[in-house]
């Protein structure tokens, strides 16, 4: 049995682990096929019909097609701009945590392997930015950088590397005192290779678990953000922005233009985090909660 | 101890060179605020005038400079959008923060840790399974959503509680507060619900796993031995020890609490620092962002886990 399949099995016995994991793949079809799947293009003005303007759920176009989300101010289909808003959502999403690992990581295991000013310098920096609320970092970087879908994503990676970087160097610093770390740099082989083949794959267990949470917290995030108005652009709407619209009607009663889009972040959100709850108690039993 | 609080400070004026330093530096290639603060329409000379009177003719570092040196005296600067002191302008508004915060620290320490103790002692029940689950939802509900959920559910649909602003306020040894009054505490109590829930599953999930850890232990063991009554054993011995870690946490998590009120007052609409921070930030009014970060981290804005 490879490791992978052993997790894979011991992942499973968990139901609600499961039940989580089910709702996250069901998530991640929906924003992949977005495109496909959506009852009308939201973002096709031509498309939209301002006479079907706030119809609730489940009212019928002039044209003859019901609305099952109901429609917004501009008579959107609201299904079609939540599946396009989580699409951008899980997008922004995974492209930060994927850039911010891939940089937090090897900030971190340089660190542990060169030690030295480099180490001292990256912690330093790591404390120094922990020690602020990731929402206020990411409210100035934004406020300096301005709005965008490029924009967004460096500030959520300026938010996320610390983490990374800390989690990395800490199993890093544990790992290169094994003996397997010995053998290979006996064997003289290259430092690339040493930390790429040998202490890479073994610290990868906490950095797994830290960048599934982080996902999630990078899409409520990216949400928060742009329902204050400094994340997305209107071109590119998320569940943020779309939840954000919504607000503005939710006083006269058109709930469903700004609840149906939050309970599309809710299940992207909690469907992430039961799967990383699993994952921890699976990959790193020493650390549960 | 001497030693360790005079690290501390020096440390925390560390942080604040620093955090000053690159903030004034970021906000400074943003673009110019003469853009949104003159009117179109006035010609190159009134311009040039406008943008002398504030300071903003001179060079980056020379603007830093005399940024520390009125900084250093108290003065962060005049504010561009209202043309008042920066510094004035966020304490007026910090008393409604603060209140705020105070509130939502309060309500999750009075819920969490009792709900936690409950959850620790008996985590195979309905309600353990319960209070467990309901603190990973807070753990997981975007802040945001959950206030625009409460604000539909009970002003919209119930009618019950305002959606916005402090109400009236009475002053307290000259500060404005609204918790004195009934009309006040109606308008507190949505956002400062709001702004607690998060702390809230921290809390209970903090205490919970403390308060199992701790009913192993011998102590707890030898106190039943000794036959002390269950209430005594609970009070005092277990709920003793589960409290440290607690409170350091809940000292910690003020900081975060207070950034996080920016989110819960742009909701609703409540006139704060974090309010203010949202609106300085649209009109790039940099004295009063400046400004707003150095007093935050002035009061110890500790580490944020990631929310």
């Amino acid at each position: 049995m490879t490791p992978a399949q052993r997790i894979a099995a011991e992942f499973a016995t968990s139901r609600v682990a499961l039940a989580g994991f089910a709702l996250l793949a069901l998530v991640l079809l929906a924003a992949a096929l977005a495109p496909w799947i959506s009852p009308q293009d939201p973002y096709d003005l031509a498309r939209l019909d301002l006479l079907d303007s706030r119809l609730p759920p489940g009212a019928r176009s002039a044209a003859g097609t019901v609305y099952w989300l109901g429609t917004d101010d501009q008579g959107r289909d609201m299904l079609s701009a939540i599946l396009y808003g989580l699409r951008t959502s899980v997008a922004v999403g995974f492209a930060s945590t994927a850039l911010g690992l891939t940089i937090g990581v090897s900030l971190g295991l340089a660190a542990a392997w060169l030690g030295g000013w480099l180490d001292a310098l990256l912690m330093r920096l790591a404390d120094l930015q922990l020690s602020f609320p990731s929402i206020l970092i990411a409210l100035v970087l934004l406020a300096v950088l301005g709005q965008g879908l490029d924009k967004i994503i460096v500030a959520l990676v300026a938010v996320q590397w610390a983490y990374y970087a800390r989690t990395a160097r800490a199993a890093a610093l544990v790992e290169r005192r094994k003996e397997y770390i010995d053998a290979a740099v006996a064997l003289a082989l290259s430092n690339a290779r040493i930390i790429f083949r040998h202490l890479l794959p073994n610290c990868l267990p906490p950095l797994l678990v830290l960048a599934t949470v982080q996902v999630a917290a990078a899409i409520t995030l990216e949400a928060t953000l742009s329902f204050l108005g400094l994340g997305l652009p209107i071109t590119q709407p998320s569940l943020g922005l779309l939840i954000s619209n919504g607000f503005n009607y939710l006083l006269s009663g058109h709930y469903w233009i700004s609840v149906f889009p939050g309970i599309a972040l809710v299940l992207a959100v909690v469907s992430i985090n039961l799967v990383a709850d699993r994952l921890q108690d699976v990959l790193d039993p020493h650390e549960r909660r | 101890m001497l030693s360790h609080i005079v690290r501390r400070v020096l440390q925390s004026f560390g942080v604040l060179a620093v955090m000053s330093l690159l903030v004034f530096a970021a906000v400074y290639a943003v673009g110019n605020p003469m853009d949104i603060l003159v009117n179109p329409q006035s010609d190159q000379d009134e311009i040039a005038r406008a943008t002398a009177a504030l300071g903003l003719d001179r060079s980056l570092l020379e603007q830093y400079f005399i940024f520390i040196k009125h900084a250093s005296t108290g003065d962060l600067g005049r504010s561009f959008a209202f043309n008042v002191p920066a510094i004035g302008l966020i304490l007026e508004r910090m008393p409604a923060t603060l209140e705020l915060a105070t509130a939502a620290m309060l309500i999750a320490v009075l819920l969490g840790i009792p709900l936690g103790l409950w959850a620790g002692l008996k985590p195979r029940s309905a309600a353990g399974r319960t209070i467990m689950a309901g603190s990973i939802l807070g753990f997981s509900l975007p802040t945001f959503w959950v206030g625009l959920m409460l604000i539909m559910v009970f002003s919209v649909w119930l009618g019950w509680l305002p959606t916005s602003g402090r109400g009236p306020t009475t002053n307290l040894i000259g500060i404005p507060v609204s918790f004195l009054t009934l009309e006040g505490l109606r308008h507190l109590a949505l956002p400062a619900a709001n702004l607690a829930l998060f702390n809230m599953s921290l809390l209970i999930r903090l205490t919970r796993s403390g308060t199992r850890e701790a009913l192993q232990q011998d102590y707890v063991r030898f106190a039943r031995a000794k036959g002390l009554t269950e209430t005594r054993i609970v009070g005092v011995h277990v709920l003793r020890n589960v409290l440290v870690p607690v409170v350091t946490v809940a000292g910690v998590e003020f900081g975060s609490v207070i950034a996080f009120a920016v989110v819960t007052e742009s909701i609703f609409a409540s006139p704060g620092m974090g309010k203010l921070l949202i609106d300085s930030i649209s009109v790039l009014d940099r004295p009063v962002i400046v400004g707003y970060l150095c007093i935050v981290v002035t009061l110890r804005v500790r580490p944020g886990e990631a929310r």
